[in-house]
């Protein structure tokens, strides 16, 4: 019992409510916001404290015990996950304050995004399956409303298939949820992985399984990432950065999650399907990010790229495997928000993101064309920085367990982020200057400073990964080892 | 009874695809609901149906609905509510945006 575990979701929660009734006081909005982010940050910090020292935290809530209520369950993963949303939607945050037109704040900007907030760190949180799905509903309807702001017609566009993909996902995840209640009688996570331990997964559970995979495949954009460069390209930048860097991840947590704790008995099924699509979704993302040169295509398609190499160390299913997937997803929430920054201010300076028609840029802004050559060489891998040490351990793993040709494509892929990066910064900050100082579009007054933020963080997770490289083992060794989890609820 | 309203649900299922396949917005939007009211249905179904008394009034009673079903479907109604009408608002504004409701046009394949 412990009731730190609710205060990520709720903090943001509360502070999202209080700010709607104090909508014309745009200081307040903001200093509001940022205190509960801090907040949450700080939670997340004892979080991992706590858990590094005394295993498992749960919280039933209501006081009803495991079964019948529904459970709070802070592992190591979740709490790592907790701390990197944190630090991501601070820097978010602190440049959606200099970015975000006037109007638009007036128009319940940080109430969204609080309350994005909340559902990501709920579903981090939560043991039980509906809640899930709850939580699921909650930062979606925040991201519907963040998608049209500033109602464009792009962005009333995008924002339509956006959410009709999503609403047909959710029905399906109900679906699932209905089925899996009609063969278990239970939605508890740990109860669910008891009692299907018990009859064993049979072909009815798998299918049930590959339902479940069908939904956060769609939210993670495994493959079925048809909506995501639509919709991730046309809102304001802070919000698409936000998207970038958490709503794709709250997908590939959740298929961690269930793969791990209730349907790992076939893995030579589930784990091969998962396999397949991380493939292609590679193979794709890559064509995409080499074949665009507009600049929000090439970064969207980066994020596809990435959702695919992070599943390939949980195929490999081993602790290898799970540890590179951990520290890769950390890296990749950091890094996707900080070259996303990047990409919204270099739009915002030239006032184009069509690449050849932009030049020269690191003459005006050496700072921002440095940054981003280590946000895109730590994407690749390069060591020291962040990307490396989750590449090196996916790719061992997935050559240690056999599956040399996901391990391969892997590798092309990196190549393909290489390209891909290399071409962005090349034609954007290199080469003849197109634009001198007077005929930038906007000023970079202000968006600098969280940019900068963000690198000092995707900095200190490469050159300091040894400090988390405990926690990161616990967290694979937890997630490995489903008995922990159940012992946890059920204690 | 179950294997009815099975087959109800089903046949809710392919109407909603039906709608969401056709070109009209509203259409695409009841579709949407339609099938979200589908798998309503099947939660209510997935704990049994009629299977006896109002759950929870003793200890002894040997025959009791699951309420468990009944506490998911009034969360799921709650949240596709909420849904839909966001979905109404935001096909309104894109139908006034572009001055027409027609999905063909809403594809936005020329930035490609």
């Amino acid at each position: 019992m412990n009731n730190l575990l609710i205060a990520p979701v709720v903090v943001p929660l509360l502070a999202g409510m209080a700010l709607i009734i104090f909508q014309k006081n745009i200081y307040m909005q903001r200093t509001l916001s940022l205190f509960a982010l801090v907040i949450t940050t700080v939670v997340a910090i004892m979080l991992i404290n706590l858990v590094s020292s005394g295993g498992i935290q749960v919280l039933q809530l209501g006081g009803w015990e495991a079964p019948f209520g529904i459970s709070f369950v802070a592992d190591m993963f979740s709490a790592l996950l907790l701390l990197a949303t944190s630090v991501v939607a601070i820097g978010c945050l602190l440049y959606a304050f200099s970015s975000t037109e006037r109007r638009q704040e007036k128009l319940y900007f940080y109430p969204l995004f609080l309350f994005l907030i909340a559902g990501v760190n709920g579903s981090f949180l939560t043991g039980d399956l509906f809640n899930l799905y709850v939580f699921f509903e909650l930062f979606l309807v925040a991201s519907y409303v963040m998608i049209t702001l500033g109602g464009s017609q792009k962005q009333l566009r995008e924002s339509l298939k956006y959410i009709f993909t999503n609403i047909i996902s959710s029905a399906f995840f109900l679906i699932g949820v209905a089925y899996l209640y009609s063969i278990t009688g239970t939605l508890n996570l740990a109860h669910l992985s008891l009692r299907i331990a018990e009859v064993g997964q049979d072909g009815l559970i798998t299918t049930v399984a590959l339902l479940f995979l069908i939904v956060f495949a769609l939210k993670a954009g495994l493959l079925l990432f048809f909506w995501l460069p639509g919709s991730y390209s046309v809102p304001p930048t802070a919000v698409s950065a936000i998207f970038a860097a958490l709503l794709t991840k709250v997908g590939i947590y959740a298929i961690f999650r269930m793969f791990t704790l209730i349907f790992y008995h076939e893995p030579q099924i589930t784990h091969l399907i998962i396999g397949i699509l991380a493939a292609v979704t590679m193979i794709l993302g890559a064509i995409g990010a080499i074949g665009y040169w507009d600049l929000r295509n090439i970064l969207t398609y980066n994020v596809v790229i990435s959702v695919g190499f992070i599943m390939v160390g949980f195929v490999a299913f081993t602790t290898n495997g799970t540890i590179g997937s951990i520290y890769y997803l950390l890296h990749d929430m950091v890094i996707k928000a900080l070259v996303f920054l990047i990409g919204g201010t270099i739009i915002h300076l030239t006032g184009t993101s069509r690449l050849k028609e932009i030049g020269g840029l690191i003459r005006l802004k050496p700072m921002l064309g440095w940054m981003f050559l280590i946000a895109a060489l730590s994407m690749v891998g390069i060591p020291p920085l962040s990307g490396f040490l989750g590449k090196v351990f996916i790719t061992r793993a997935a050559f240690e367990s056999g599956y040399f040709w996901l391990g391969a494509i892997g590798l092309v892929a990196s190549l393909g982020i290489l390209y891909s990066m290399i071409k962005l910064f090349m034609n954007a900050f290199w080469g003849d200057k197109m634009l001198n100082e007077d005929e930038l579009k906007g000023n970079a007054k202000g968006l600098v400073f969280p940019i900068v933020f963000l690198t000092c963080v995707s900095l200190a997770l490469g050159v300091g990964a040894e400090g988390i490289a405990d926690h990161v083992a616990q967290a694979a060794n937890e997630l490995l080892n489903p008995s922990l989890y159940i012992n946890a609820v059920f204690k | 009874m179950e294997t009815l309203i099975i087959l109800l649900v089903g046949v809710l299922i392919s109407m909603g695809t039906y709608l969401i396949l056709s070109r009209r917005l509203l259409r695409v939007v009841l579709g949407a609901s339609l099938i979200s009211h589908a798998v309503n249905l099947l939660l209510l179904t997935s704990g049994g149906l009629k299977t006896g008394a109002a759950p929870l009034l003793s200890e002894k009673t040997k025959q009791f609905t699951d309420a468990i079903p009944q506490a998911l479907i009034l969360t799921a109604i709650v949240i596709n509510f909420a849904v839909t009408a966001l979905v109404l608002v935001l096909g309104y504004r894109a139908y006034q945006s572009f001055g027409s409701d027609d999905m063909e046009q809403l594809r936005g394949n020329e930035y490609e």
